[in-house]
């Protein structure tokens, strides 16, 4: 796609983008929002010329005219809602239908007065020093042109701020619901979390598309942990199959903290996940886990990135994907050690199963090192269900779909049993159960 | 495997044992690359209209593209207008016909760079093909392999006695076009070894061409192709040295192997070119592309590799496996040092069905010496039960060089299996303090462990070279302990 064509495709964005109006006077934030703009007017969309984008093309977004969202009386009855809440599960939500904030559905009753959770619209209203030195402080918007994109539109989202020696008495839960509007939009969630000092938490991020709903989510969360903070991190991602989802993740850790992402995307048309730790201080730790499950048509990208800044400094990472259909999915994962960064672990694992012939992965583990005392491994796998394994179930007069199910079952289930949190755990492996082949008996089998 | 035997202490500060220059008149044209420096060559080599045509067409097509930049080196700008494309040692216009018509300066320098030509009857059945700059000056062995029916000459001479082969083969597995480096070679290349096998032949010995740079500024185009015809064997060795020069020399290769039904085809190279000096000033630039088509069914092809020279590498050996059950190996040693820089690796594309691939890689970096190692694996739809494992190792020495893994993996099969495995790190403290309290210097204890972690690759490597790879190692990371 030439150069031309691509500005006139981003000619709506730049329309919504006066539509948006100053309703936030502060100077700091317009200067954002404005030199996002101008950025993303000059890039447009990414090509997969570029090698961060080799091997997902953008151009099926570019090409929709997706509207910026801002009809705020689309509502979704409290029953469908409770359908993807986590039943029992007490906990803080917040909840946006189709990228706007509902005050409605959230239910953020009873929190400690020290503790801020709110929509980002509010935060910004109240213009805090914190937010200030915080927001897009993180996510680079020259990495990507849909964080750039993200940035120019911030308005609705989460804001977190945990004070120092704080644990949060109960997990948090984001539901962006997602469902069919007039015309195709476009949402820009943006969440910010700001951890004090040796203060807990545990997030969890869900994208859900309701039936085929037809939009576009270009999310992008940053995390800023101080020394000692420790955040559990889960994002849920199943958007509908007509959706399209840009994610964009990005970390700051302090002394000795601790970032757990648990990334798991089942859904979407077109999904590129971003996941980016800075680990810039020593003693701070990542883990970074993924499960993608592709069919159909679907197109999963996941791109994680690790800077090791510091001495003493840890990551590890496992990624598995199930790929099924015509499908295909990305892996990129890149450790990046920097000089003078002595003392680092770091250990990467990505393993497909390929179910189908006209399925396709694309998989690139990377290792940039520039010290010596260094301990840093990787590996990558393709394969297909072990034919022993299933003889050994076939011989016990299993028929070969609940087998082959168990089995790929038993495969995605290795980045789930180390999910520390029991009800996200229970939620996922009742998810990715439901994808496979005779569910019920395969329910059956694994109850405990 | 022994250690080598050779001190540590001595070897630092040794300067690159093979740095000299021959004096010997150079029929060198101007600087520079037009249309007709390549016709100049063209006709110095009295080739036929068709190669002119096709080396025009490479520079044509050349003229439209531009320096790769992807790779993960830093390269000073290169003004292909200042190099000489074209310098013949001056001899008789027939070129000689024995060893006593050759050039005695030039059997000097052979001498000095251990071939003994004289000797060379009785080398462990190893016939040279010696090429010396750009036209190749001395061929041996000749009767025993006409015997076999196996074709090993100079490629000029190729193009005058065998123009049916070169021109069905040339350009058959890296075309002209393929990429800036190989573009460059095919408008101006001039001379290499050209190599057939025919049908059932074993070759009866171990071919080997000594490569070797020495005119100030004359860039070398060497071009080699080697075709093994149906259930053909052919094991070839490659070794260089380069004096020592304070300008940047441009080495930029091609080679293509042509594998038929059930041929093998083994390729080894030792690679050990002037690397500049401490301060990274000089060094050869090596940019070359190598590539083998696996054609026929059951075909073989391996690349075995020691780079230990050259301040900059750019090179990727890679193997097309087209015919089922067609197996490539890539087994690789690359040691960088000082300011030196590599980024090496392979492409495996697997077509055929059966196909199998294993991808070995080694790489120790020292001092301020960055390395990558940058490979594709590429499963084709086509390509049912293919196999794949790549195993990639660093070696860190020094706190401030680098070491970079960037593995591509496309698969499309669903019952093909790739696995990629790759570590990164220092030699073990554990593993230094086990020696050195058994009274072995640190020294010979990292030596040691250097040859324990390279040895899957020298195993690969025919003999004599496995030996002078080892001694390589040595003399290249001279001083990278401390």
């Amino acid at each position: 796609m030439s150069q031309e064509n691509m500005n006139n495709n981003i000619q709506h964005y730049l329309n919504d983008f006066e539509q948006l109006g100053d309703n936030i006077k502060s100077d700091w934030f317009s200067e954002q929002r404005q030199s996002a703009l101008s950025l993303f007017k000059e890039s447009g969309f990414p090509s997969s010329r570029q090698e961060n984008w080799k091997y997902t093309d953008t151009r099926p977004i570019a090409k929709k005219e997706f509207l910026h969202s801002s009809d705020t009386s689309v509502s979704i009855s409290s029953d469908q809602i409770d359908a993807v809440r986590f039943q029992g599960l007490d906990c803080y939500e917040l909840v946006f239908i189709n990228g706007i904030y509902s005050i409605d559905h959230s239910r953020i009753q009873g929190l400690p007065e020290n503790i801020v959770i709110e929509n980002m619209a509010a935060a910004l209203a109240k213009d805090s020093e914190l937010l200030e030195k915080h927001l897009a402080r993180y996510a680079d918007n020259k990495v990507s042109p849909f964080t750039a994109l993200n940035t120019a539109f911030i308005q609705h989202g989460t804001y977190i701020n945990v004070p120092k020696n704080t644990a949060i008495d109960k997990p948090i839960n984001i539901l962006y619901l997602s469902k069919n509007n007039d015309q195709p939009f476009a949402s820009h969630p943006r969440n910010l979390i700001v951890m004090g000092e040796q203060s807990e938490a545990t997030l969890i991020e869900s994208y859900i598309g309701i039936d085929d709903a037809n939009y576009f989510t270009n999310a992008v969360t940053e995390v800023s942990l101080s020394a000692s903070a420790i955040l559990k991190h889960y994002k849920i991602q199943q958007e509908s199959l007509n959706a399209y989802h840009i994610g964009n993740l990005n970390v700051m850790q302090g002394k000795d903290s601790r970032f757990e992402s648990n990334s798991i995307s089942l859904g979407g048309s077109l999904v590129r996940n971003d996941i980016h730790g800075h680990l810039a201080a020593e003693g701070a730790s990542i883990v970074m886990n993924g499960l993608y499950m592709t069919d159909n048509k679907q197109h999963i990208d996941n791109h994680t990135r690790v800077d090791h800044l510091k001495p003493n400094t840890y990551s590890t990472e496992t990624y598995r994907g199930v790929l099924n259909g015509k499908s295909r999915a990305v892996f990129n994962g890149k450790v990046v050690v920097h000089p003078q960064a002595q003392k680092i672990e770091a250990h990467q694992n990505n393993a497909n199963l390929l179910l189908s012939d006209d399925a396709e992965i694309d998989t690139k583990p990377e290792l940039e090192i520039y010290a010596d005392d260094v301990k840093c491994s990787h590996g990558a796998t393709v394969g297909q269900l072990d034919q022993d394994m299933l003889f050994y179930l076939r011989s016990r007069a299993i028929d070969e779909e609940t087998a082959k199910s168990l089995l790929t079952y038993a495969f995605a289930d290795e980045v789930l049993k180390d999910i520390s949190f029991a009800p996200v755990k229970n939620r996922l492996e009742y998810l990715i159960v439901g994808r496979l082949p005779d569910a019920a008996l395969i329910r059956e089998f694994t109850n405990e | 495997m022994s250690t080598n035997s050779e001190n540590m202490d001595d070897l630092v500060g040794k300067d690159y044992e093979h740095g000299f220059v021959t004096d010997i008149d150079s029929d060198t044209v101007a600087a520079g690359l037009s249309e007709e420096t390549i016709a100049f060559i063209s006709a110095k080599k009295e080739e036929p209209e068709w190669l002119l045509e096709w080396r025009l067409k490479a520079y044509r097509h050349w003229l439209t593209m531009e320096d790769p930049t992807w790779a993960h080196l830093d390269i000073e700008h290169i003004d292909y207008q200042a190099i000489s494309y074209y310098s013949a040692p001056k001899s008789k216009d027939d070129g000689p016909k024995s060893l006593d018509e050759v050039d005695p300066k030039l059997l000097e320098t052979y001498e000095k760079l251990g071939i003994p030509l004289q000797e060379q009857k009785f080398l462990a059945g190893v016939a040279v093909d010696a090429v010396f700059d750009s036209v190749s000056v001395a061929t041996t062995f000749k009767g025993k392999l006409a015997d076999a029916g196996v074709i090993f000459c100079p490629f000029s001479e190729a193009v005058k006695e065998h123009p049916e082969l070169v021109k069905k083969y040339l350009g058959s597995v890296v075309p002209a076009a393929d990429n800036f480096f190989a573009a460059l070679n095919s408008a101006v290349f001039t001379d290499g070894s050209f190599v057939y096998i025919p049908k059932g032949v074993r070759c009866p010995m171990e071919l080997s061409t000594y490569f070797r740079i020495n005119a100030s500024n004359t860039g070398q185009f060497e071009r080699t192709l080697i075709i093994a015809d149906e259930a053909s064997h052919v094991s070839y060795l490659e070794g260089c040295t380069a004096p020592m020069r304070d300008e940047n020399q441009l080495h930029a290769a091609v080679v293509e192997l042509v594998a038929l039904e059930d041929a093998e085809i083994k390729y080894s190279t030792v690679q050990n070119w002037y690397p500049g000096d401490e301060n990274g000033v000089g060094g050869i630039y090596n940019f070359v592309t190598k590539r083998a088509d696996c054609r026929g069914n059951n075909s073989k092809v391996s690349w075995t590799q020691v780079e230990t020279g050259s301040a900059i590498t750019w090179k990727y050996p890679s193997c097309i496996l087209k015919g089922d059950n067609s197996v490539g190996e890539f087994y690789s040693v690359a040691v960088t040092n000082n300011h030196q820089q590599a980024d090496t690796g392979t492409k495996m594309i697997h077509i055929g069905k059966n196909t199998t691939s294993t991808i070995i890689s080694k790489g120790i970096s020292a001092k301020k010496a960055q390395q990558a190692y940058r490979g594709l694996v590429k499963i084709s739809k086509s390509a049912e039960n293919a196999r794949n494992y790549t195993q990639c190792d660093s070696l860190l020495m020094g706190d401030q060089c680098g070491a970079h893994t960037f593995p591509y993996i496309e698969a499309k099969n669903s019952s093909a299996t790739v696995e990629h495995e790759a570590t990164t790190s220092k030699i073990g403290d554990d593993q230094l303090f086990y020696c050195l309290q058994r009274g072995i210097k640190e020294e010979d204890a990292v030596n040691m462990i250097v040859n324990g972690f390279c040895k899957e690759v020298f195993k690969e490597l025919p003999m004599e070279f496995a030996v002078e790879a080892q001694k390589l190692l040595g003399i290249t990371l001279e001083g990278a302990v401390g």
